[in-house]
């Protein structure tokens, strides 16, 4: 499967033109971008490991783009994402927030299901990957069968 | 015979309060020199007199019914601080083009009205003051809610920022589609087709405004299938989704019942009808806010009040009171689809609905500058007729802060639904992504599309059977206004 979360996930992997454009329109913006990684990629787990401080006084895509770089070097096999934060009145959340790396093969997810009165489902969603114990995830290198779920 | 100026002259003392019939203009209703308080409630009303009525006396008129005033005057007025209790209409003018028509504007004060019901403000101001003899028709275009009034409603539930935190989702407008058929199906059949719709890559499906608990599908059925879909979904794609559960019915407690069982079932979402009525919007709202449960609210029934120009509430009105009243989703318009709506004046609608102050913008039909003092913000949501050849004009039109939802857009897609789903997924992922890198979308977004499709399928599909598809229609409410330079 593909992970689709994020603002991009849905077109081909973005080249890091792309994402140097993207964040030139954050900067622009004034928001402080940051990255994150994590190798446990349920929806709801919401704090992704945090790769430094938010780079608030960055103002070059340059800069940003070597910790990206950094980043994926360091985990080669994580999801790394970029976010961008606006931290004016009545907003002060995340204004963007794209996947720029993610593991050569994505295993997805299960769905459990516990039988409740009334033929209701108790469902719970678990990522295989999760399976293995932090850090030991996403190691096996298997090829990709397919880029994308349907295009 | 009274002359011209007499008849407006207010009167005082004990002429005012003798047996008999004044003109409202005599009782106090019209009041030219007033100068309006910061806390009042200002409305401003489109009025067509009867013949022979003078504009002022018809906006006395129409403060007074929307106030303290009967046919008569009443000498128990004089028991209360009634000076102060009068609307007063401050200012009439000619609606530029319209012979006949008249502008009116309104102050209420603020003791008028109680805190936090949407059904006071609405019994007032559009009381029994629509049917009132002396006009022909009357229409509520605008109303400036001062802050200290805002502040006694709770507002949406949820709201845009922390509904997108929910959600997990940043940086485009939200997508959804509506089930087709939209009545008939089985309840197994219908959760099929939020499944193929959810796993292609819609963010929402959604229910239609009249499934509620029908023969070919009770209610019970639909949410337990419609679970399984967004479940399964999410599963597929790690992400997460939801499905709009219409949970309208007959009563508060049936409806209770239906978003209690809602909840237990995990859904994220659930929806109501604007035709349920205010006060019941404002119940659900309070469970919706107690629950962690998002709240879309169909327009169902507006367009029978707010269409006409002469005569009704205009929707930007609606969409004030709904923001007070609490709901996280509205339709709102798509400006491009097949239902009514100038661009201007839909954008009017969007800016009241997400933004936290507006300035007056008559070119979008806003009179009044309002302070939403916190308030959270309403999603929009344009839904009806829209495709993914348009999503250029989407974005442009709409922005990035609501959903946009392509029933047929999705269902009817020749390599099915799910295909549906991606092709506006890219479509849309596409056109963010140009427009952040600073291109003109608007003039390039049918290239930017095409070439989005190269790498996509489904997008080309969607492209060939839809991309020449337009409604074309002129719109009936569209503002009336004489443009100048900078805004009064």
């Amino acid at each position: 499967m593909r992970l689709t979360q994020g603002t991009f996930s849905f077109l081909p992997d973005l080249t890091d033109e792309q994402i140097r454009a993207q964040l030139e329109y954050c900067l622009q913006k004034g928001w402080a971008v940051s990255i994150e990684y994590t190798d446990d990629p349920h929806p709801r787990n919401t704090y992704w490991e945090m790769y430094g401080n938010p780079l608030f006084d960055l103002h070059d895509p340059a800069g940003i783009m070597k910790e990206i770089e950094s980043c994926r070097r360091t985990f080669p096999n994580h999801y790394v994402r970029v976010n961008a934060f606006d931290a004016t009145r009545g907003w002060e959340s995340l204004r963007l927030s794209f996947i720029v790396n993610r593991p050569p093969h994505e295993p997805g997810f299960a769905l459990t299901r516990q039988e409740g009165p009334g033929r209701q489902q108790r469902y719970a969603m678990r990522a295989y990957a999760t399976d293995r114990p932090e850090g030991e995830r996403y190691t096996v290198v298997e090829p990709r069968t397919r880029r994308g779920t349907t295009q | 015979m009274q002359g011209q100026s007499e008849r407006k002259e207010r009167r005082t003392g004990a002429e005012r309060y003798r047996a008999g019939v004044l003109k409202y203009a005599q009782m106090g209703y019209w009041a030219p020199d007033y100068v309006p308080a910061d806390t009042d409630v200002l409305a401003l009303f489109r009025i067509t007199p009867q013949e022979g009525v003078e504009p002022e006396e018809a906006a006395a008129a129409v403060a007074g019914e929307s106030s303290t005033a009967t046919w008569t005057v009443v000498w128990t007025d004089r028991l209360t601080a009634c000076e102060r209790y009068r609307a007063k209409a401050y200012r009439v003018e000619p609606v530029p083009g319209s012979p006949g028509q008249y502008f009116a504007y309104i102050a209420y004060d603020l003791d008028l009205f109680e805190p936090g019901s949407i059904a006071n403000l609405s019994a007032s101001i559009i009381g029994n003051v629509f049917g009132f003899k002396p006009l022909k028709a009357l229409r509520l275009e605008d109303m400036r809610l001062p802050a200290a009034y805002v502040k006694t409603f709770p507002g949406p539930p949820t709201g845009i920022v922390v509904e997108r935190e929910r959600l997990d989702k940043f940086g485009r407008p939200l997508l959804g589609a509506t089930v087709k058929p939209k009545l008939g199906l089985s309840g197994r059949s219908y959760g099929r087709v939020v499944y193929e719709a959810l796993r292609g890559g819609l963010d929402f499906t959604k229910d239609d405004e009249n499934i509620n608990s029908q023969p070919f599908m009770h209610w019970r059925d639909r949410f337990l299938f419609c679970m399984e879909a967004v479940n399964r979904a999410e599963a597929a794609t790690g992400e997460v989704k939801g499905h709009y559960l219409n949970v309208t019915a007959a009563t508060m407690e049936e409806m209770y019942e239906r978003a209690e069982f809602a909840k237990e079932l995990g859904s994220v979402i659930v929806m109501i009808d604007l035709v349920i009525g205010f006060t019941a919007i404002q119940s659900m709202s309070k469970w919706a806010r107690r629950n962690d449960m998002l709240l879309h609210l169909h327009r169902a029934g507006h367009s029978t009040y707010t269409r006409q120009k002469n005569h009704g509430i205009s929707f930007r009105v609606i969409s004030k009171w709904m923001r007070l009243a609490g709901v996280d989703h509205l339709h709102a318009g798509t400006v491009v689809g097949k239902l009514e709506g100038d661009p201007n004046t839909v954008q009017g609608f969007y800016n009241v609905l997400r933004e936290p102050h507006n300035p007056p913008d008559l070119q979008r039909g806003i009179f009044f500058e309002q302070d939403w003092a916190g308030l959270a913000g309403v999603m929009p949501v344009a839904s009806g007729g829209i495709h993914a050849g348009q999503m250029h004009q989407l974005l442009h039109y709409l922005g990035e802060d609501t959903v946009l939802q392509f029933g047929g857009g999705t269902i009817g897609h020749p390599m099915g639904i799910a295909a549906g789903a991606t092709a506006n997924r890219v479509a849309l992922e596409a056109m963010v992504l140009a427009r952040n890198e600073g291109r003109d979308i608007w003039h390039e977004g049918p290239e930017i599309l095409a070439d989005a499709a190269r790498t996509c399928a489904p997008l080309r599909a969607a492209l060939d059977t839809w991309g020449e598809v337009t409604f074309d229609y002129t719109s009936t409410d569209t503002p009336d206004f004489v443009p100048t330079p900078t805004v009064a």
